[in-house]
Formats: structure tokens, C-alpha cells, sequence
């Protein structure tokens, strides 16, 4: 067998996946956002740039997604960082590992599962009833962006956590040691040393958590109970509610769009950041 | 308080370190001398790097206690230690450029020093290190002898009062390694900075060092100039690890003053010169250096066949076997074999070295 052959018959089962669950239903997603809503619902050929048009009225979609997902995972960063330095730099690595596996225990559960207990905590009988009994009044929490946040970052946190521990865990001591022999106290060491060559883990993980905040439904359809949706929402009220499947793949066009424009502005900044260093071993 | 330069740099004064159980080094007693060039020498495990960082700031002594040009420094973090250390693999960092790595030390500097003078020293200690003009390289575009230099200057730029080598030279090959051992040591004369080298590399230490420290489990074993310490070992362990020897074990038959007798395998005598704690009757141990010996075929001394023969150019070590001493080396010089000509495996001939030659050493 050549070896040309070889390559292909190897890579022909990811090809054929990736056509076929990829790039044809993108295909067919494209071609009905230009398309009108058959009169029972679903798709009928035509086009007209009507849905593009009418993108407008689902802009509340937009705005909660486009503000809940960057805030959400600026608040994963701001709470894994600290979380990742300890569990890489701090803690006993005898009970490093333990450390690590309880934050993914909860993966072990449903989404769906840890959502509704979310419901319950922050619920009339969960956070508001102890903050009324302390005397503060009783808050609404859930069913507001403020819900849908703190299972934002609960949900998403481990995502953040892995890859900036593995940054921080390869980053070599002596690097330290050397800052401190040069005259750095260690803060300044931190804010020097530790930041940029940890800005690798954090990249990665801030680009996982974008993505799939971006396409985000479960969360804000349970814990903003359909007053705080994202465009995940509308997408499963359009294509499986109101049938509207043109509008429906217009909209997913749309997100797709802003996630390409997004995702690469991101990278071109981290590239910029990290000087064309992406493959730097620490010697 | 700055002392005058009679007073020593750093002093460690019974400085001990425990980590746990394990005593990485036993009450260190040292004074190191204003300019002098300092080698910690000793296998893996004997305190040397310990001591170094004792001085470097990154451990502080369970007991005793480390002075810095006068000042008690034990509780000083080593960022604020006049001191620099150059890492055994360079610790450079990968994110800056070389010029930001050297940079980095006056940098850290409050109140900052103007852009314009340390772009000026950085240039300065580019060109010490004979690398001018690499400032905006990127470490990874430095080769393992440049990383090396890249490093020195690091160091060497901010004018510490002590510069700390931890095996600098361990990574590089043989040739580049002997390059940089002559450049160290031109640098070292003309910065006046009171150099203190840590190695594991005899040869490394006896060419460069003014003095040696041979440390042993945590200890001191013997301190002097690499003459001292190649001529007078204290015990066995000094003469086996500066440069090489021939060990015969023996009885001492007699001592008088600061040289002994020793009587050796097949009644073989041996005269030299004492070492510490050797008394008549005791077990001992002749120290006789290779080129010390000489390789006759005339009659006289011990007989021997030659077992193997290594031409080294100036010189060729002979590996000779004599059945009551067994095997040993002999260095004879070019001219030495011009008069007795070259010697063959298999050939026999007599060894014989003049009384003095020998040093008798207790077996520590």
C-alpha cells in the first residue's frame, strides 16, 4: 500500500464525518436562511434576504447573549485563575490530584440535574428566604441575567480551571527563582513571570468558554425561566415552536458569523500578546 | 556598612541547613576573600549547592549564620540580596527577548533607572558577553552557548558584590565548555566581582578557581588554592578527586615530623610527605601521582609489564601491572620516552619514583 494511499484511507473517516456532520448541515442551514416559511411550517425554496431583515426583532437574543456570554467568562477567569494557582503552584501535590477531581465531580451529574437545583437555591425558599430572615428583604434572584450568570460560571468554571492549571503547572520554579535573584519581590515576579506565561492556559480556556457560551440554551431556559434567553432560546423557538425555519437559520447565520468575527479578532489579540510564540518549550 | 578590601565579601558561619530529617549541610564555616574566584567542588548530594543557596538567598540556614560584606543576611529575601546567580539550565526567560532578560535585574531597580542608561548597560554587557547586537533575538533562537552568555550578562549587569555559577557549563559540550572556562575567567579579572562557582567537574575547578572547597555529605573537607589542594590532600578523598592517583594500601612504620614511611604490598616502601591523623602502626594509604612515576628499563624499582598504553600527544599513560601492587598509571612525558623509548603492552620494565614522591594518607 503506498503510504499516500495510506494517508487517506486513514483520514477518510474523518473527512466523511466532518462533511457530513459539519459541513452539509452548515450548507443547508445557509441555503434555508434565504429561503420563506412554508405555510404549515418548515422551509420552502425561495430567495430573499427578508429574514436578514428581520433579524432586528430578536435583538434582545443578541444583546443578553453577546453581554451574558464575554461577562460570564470574564467572571470564570477571575474566579478559576486564583483556583488553578492554587491547585498547580499551592497545594500539597499529595492532594493535588484529589483536588482536581473535585472540581469535575460535578460534571458526573447532569446539566439539567444541577440546574434545577440552582432553581431551588435561588428560589423563594433557597437564597432570598435566608437574605429575608437576616433582615434584607426577600431579592428576586432567579429568572434574572444575575441567575443565569452564577450557573454560567457554575457550569463552565471546570472548563476554565484545566487548562490554565496545566499552563501554570509547566511553568517552570526556577523562572521564579531567577526573578527573585534579579530583584523582583514576588508579586511583582507574579505580575512579570507568572501572568504572561500562564496567558497561553488562560487564551485557550477563555475561547472554550466563549464558544459554548455563545451557543448556550439549558442554562438561561432554566434558570432565566424565559424572561433572560440567549439566541440559543430563540433558535429552539423558532425552529421548534413557531416552525419558522428560514427566520430559525437566519438567526443561526447570524451567530455563526459573530462567533467567526469574534473568535478571530480574540486570536489575532493572544497572538499579538504572546509575540508569535505559540510553541515555546520552557527549555 | 561597606568594609574596606581586606574584609572578606560573605562569610557563612556555622552554617547548617536541614530539610526534614536530612542534613543538606553541616555547620559551614567560610570566608570568602574580596575579587577572589571561589569553587564549591563535590559529587551530587554534598552541600555544595546548598551552600550557594544559602548565599543566594532561596535557603535560609536552620543554624548559623550568612554575612554579606559585613551584613547579617539570614532573614534577607534573596530579592533583595546584592547577590546574582547564574542557573545551571540558564532559567531565561522564554517571553522576553535577550535584551529583556538582561535587562531585568535593573529594571526591578526603585526608583526605576532611565530607559536610556539601561538600554546602555544592556548593550555594555552584550558586548562583554561577545554577543553585541543579539538584544532583540528571542531565547529560543539562542544556541546552548549563547543561552549561556545570554545569561552571564544577565547576571553580571547588574554588578552584584557575589556571582553565584550553579553548574553553568554542565549543558554545554566539551569544546565550548573549555572556551567558556578561560572567558569566565578573563571576565572575572577584569569585572573584580568575587565569583563563586558550584561543579562537580574537577578540572573545571582546579583551571579556573583561586581557591577550592571540597565538600563531602554536607561538610567542608579540605579549603585552599588548587596547588595546595593537588600537593597536600588532606585525606584520600581530596587527592582522589583532584586529578588523578595511584593508591597503594600499607602500614605506617614511622612518622617524623610532617613526613611519614609507609611499608606497601611486597614490602614496597613508600615516603612522603603526612597527612592528617597518620601514626606509626596504622593502616594507610600512598597517594603517588601518575607523573610522578617513571618507566625504565634499566633495573631498579619495581617491576612491572606494561597492560595498556594511552597516547594522549605530550604525554602517554601507561597502565601497568606489578603483582603485589597490582595494576596503576604511569604519565610519562615525550622526553622521557625519547630516552627509553616507547613501551608496548607486554613489555616489562621497572617504575620507580624518588622518595617525597609519595604522600601517606589516612584511608578517610
Amino acid at each position: 500500500m503506498s503510504p499516500r494511499l495510506r494517508t487517506t484511507l486513514l483520514l477518510a473517516p474523518a473527512t466523511v464525518w466532518l462533511l457530513a456532520m459539519l459541513v452539509l448541515p452548515l450548507v443547508v442551514v445557509a441555503v434555508f436562511s434565504f429561503g420563506e416559511r412554508a405555510a404549515a411550517g418548515g422551509y420552502s425554496a425561495a430567495f430573499s434576504l427578508e429574514n436578514f431583515a428581520n433579524l432586528g426583532t430578536r435583538w434582545a437574543a443578541f444583546k443578553n447573549t453577546l453581554m451574558l456570554a464575554p461577562a460570564g467568562t470574564v467572571l470564570c477567569l477571575l474566579i478559576a485563575y486564583p483556583l488553578a494557582y492554587f491547585l498547580a503552584v499551592r497545594a500539597d501535590p499529595k492532594w493535588r490530584t484529589l483536588l482536581l477531581i473535585l472540581v469535575i465531580v460535578p460534571f458526573w451529574t447532569s446539566i439539567l440535574i444541577r440546574s434545577y437545583a440552582w432553581i431551588y437555591l435561588l428560589g423563594g425558599q433557597g437564597v432570598p428566604k435566608l437574605v429575608g430572615l437576616l433582615g434584607f428583604g426577600s431579592p428576586r434572584l432567579v429568572n434574572t441575567p444575575f441567575a443565569v450568570l452564577i450557573g454560567i460560571v457554575y457550569g463552565y468554571l471546570p472548563l476554565m480551571v484545566f487548562p490554565i492549571f496545566v499552563s501554570l503547572e509547566r511553568l517552570d520554579k526556577r523562572l521564579l527563582e531567577a526573578s527573585a535573584d534579579l530583584g523582583s519581590p514576588p508579586w511583582r515576579s507574579f505580575l512579570q513571570v507568572t501572568l504572561p506565561l500562564s496567558m497561553p492556559g488562560v487564551a485557550t480556556g477563555c475561547m472554550l468558554v466563549f464558544i459554548l457560551l455563545m451557543g448556550e440554551f439549558l442554562i438561561p431556559a432554566m434558570l432565566g425561566g424565559g424572561k433572560v434567553f440567549f439566541v440559543g432560546n430563540a433558535l429552539v423557538d423558532l425552529f421548534l415552536q413557531s416552525r419558522n425555519w428560514p427566520f430559525g437559520a437566519a438567526v443561526a447565520v447570524a451567530l455563526v458569523v459573530i462567533m467567526l468575527v469574534t473568535v478571530t479578532a480574540y486570536m489575532r489579540l493572544t497572538r499579538r500578546w504572546a509575540g508569535g510564540r505559540d510553541d515555546v518549550s520552557l527549555m | 556598612m561597606t568594609g574596606n578590601d581586606d574584609s572578606p565579601i560573605a562569610e557563612l558561619r556555622g552554617a547548617t541547613k536541614r530539610f526534614g530529617p536530612v542534613v543538606a549541610a553541616r555547620n559551614l564555616n567560610l570566608t570568602i576573600r574580596r575579587g577572589e574566584f571561589l569553587s564549591f567542588l563535590g559529587p551530587s548530594g554534598c552541600g555544595k549547592t546548598t551552600a550557594l543557596r544559602m548565599l543566594a538567598g532561596f535557603e535560609t540556614p536552620s543554624e548559623g549564620a550568612i554575612f554579606l560584606d559585613g551584613q547579617q543576611v539570614n532573614d534577607l529575601p534573596a530579592h533583595r540580596r546584592p547577590v546574582n546567580m547564574v542557573f545551571q539550565h540558564y532559567a531565561l526567560f522564554p517571553h522576553l527577548t535577550v535584551a529583556e532578560n538582561i535587562s531585568y535585574g535593573l529594571r526591578q531597580r526603585r526608583p526605576k533607572p532611565p530607559k536610556a542608561d539601561v538600554a546602555a548597560a544592556v548593550e555594555r554587557a552584550l558586548e562583554t558577553v561577545r554577543l553585541p547586537g543579539f538584544g532583540a533575538r528571542r531565547i529560543w533562537e539562542m544556541s546552548g552557548g549563547q543561552q549561556q552568555r545570554v545569561a552571564l550578562a544577565r547576571a553580571i549587569v547588574n554588578e552584584p558584590k557575589l556571582l553565584l555559577l550553579d553548574e553553568p557549563m554542565a549543558a554545554l559540550d566539551k569544546k565550548l565548555r573549555h572556551d567558556m572556562q578561560i572567558e569566565l575567567q578573563t571576565l572575572q579579572r577584569q569585572l573584580g566581582i568575587t565569583f563563586i562557582l558550584v561543579t562537580h567537574d574537577q578540572e573545571e575547578a582546579l583551571s579556573m578557581s583561586d581557591r577550592i572547597c571540597i565538600m563531602r555529605d554536607g561538610q567542608i573537607v579540605q579549603m585552599g588554592s588548587p596547588r595546595d589542594l593537588y600537593d597536600r590532600p588532606k585525606n584520600r578523598y581530596v587527592a582522589d578527586f583532584v586529578g588523578k592517583s595511584n593508591f597503594f594500601d600499607g602500614t605506617v612504620e614511622s612518622v617524623a615530623g610532617d613526613s611519614a614511611k609507609m611499608t606497601g604490598p611486597g614490602d614496597v616502601a613508600f615516603v612522603g610527605h603526612a597527612g592528617e591523623g597518620v601514626a606509626p602502626g596504622q593502616a594507610a594509604m600512598a597517594s603517588v601521582r601518575p607523573e610522578q612515576i617513571s618507566l625504565s628499563r634499566g633495573a631498579g624499582g619495581v617491576p612491572v609489564t606494561v597492560v595498556n598504553r594511552i597516547f594522549l600527544g605530550e604525554h602517554t599513560e601507561y597502565l601497568v601491572r606489578n603483582p603485589d601492587l597490582g595494576q596503576f598509571l604511569i604519565l610519562a612525558s615525550r622526553q622521557a620516552e625519547a630516552g627509553e623509548g616507547n613501551f608496548e603492552p607486554g613489555d616489562t620494565g621497572y617504575a620507580t619514583w624518588r622518595d617525597g614522591a609519595a604522600l601517606i594518607l589516612n584511608n578517610d
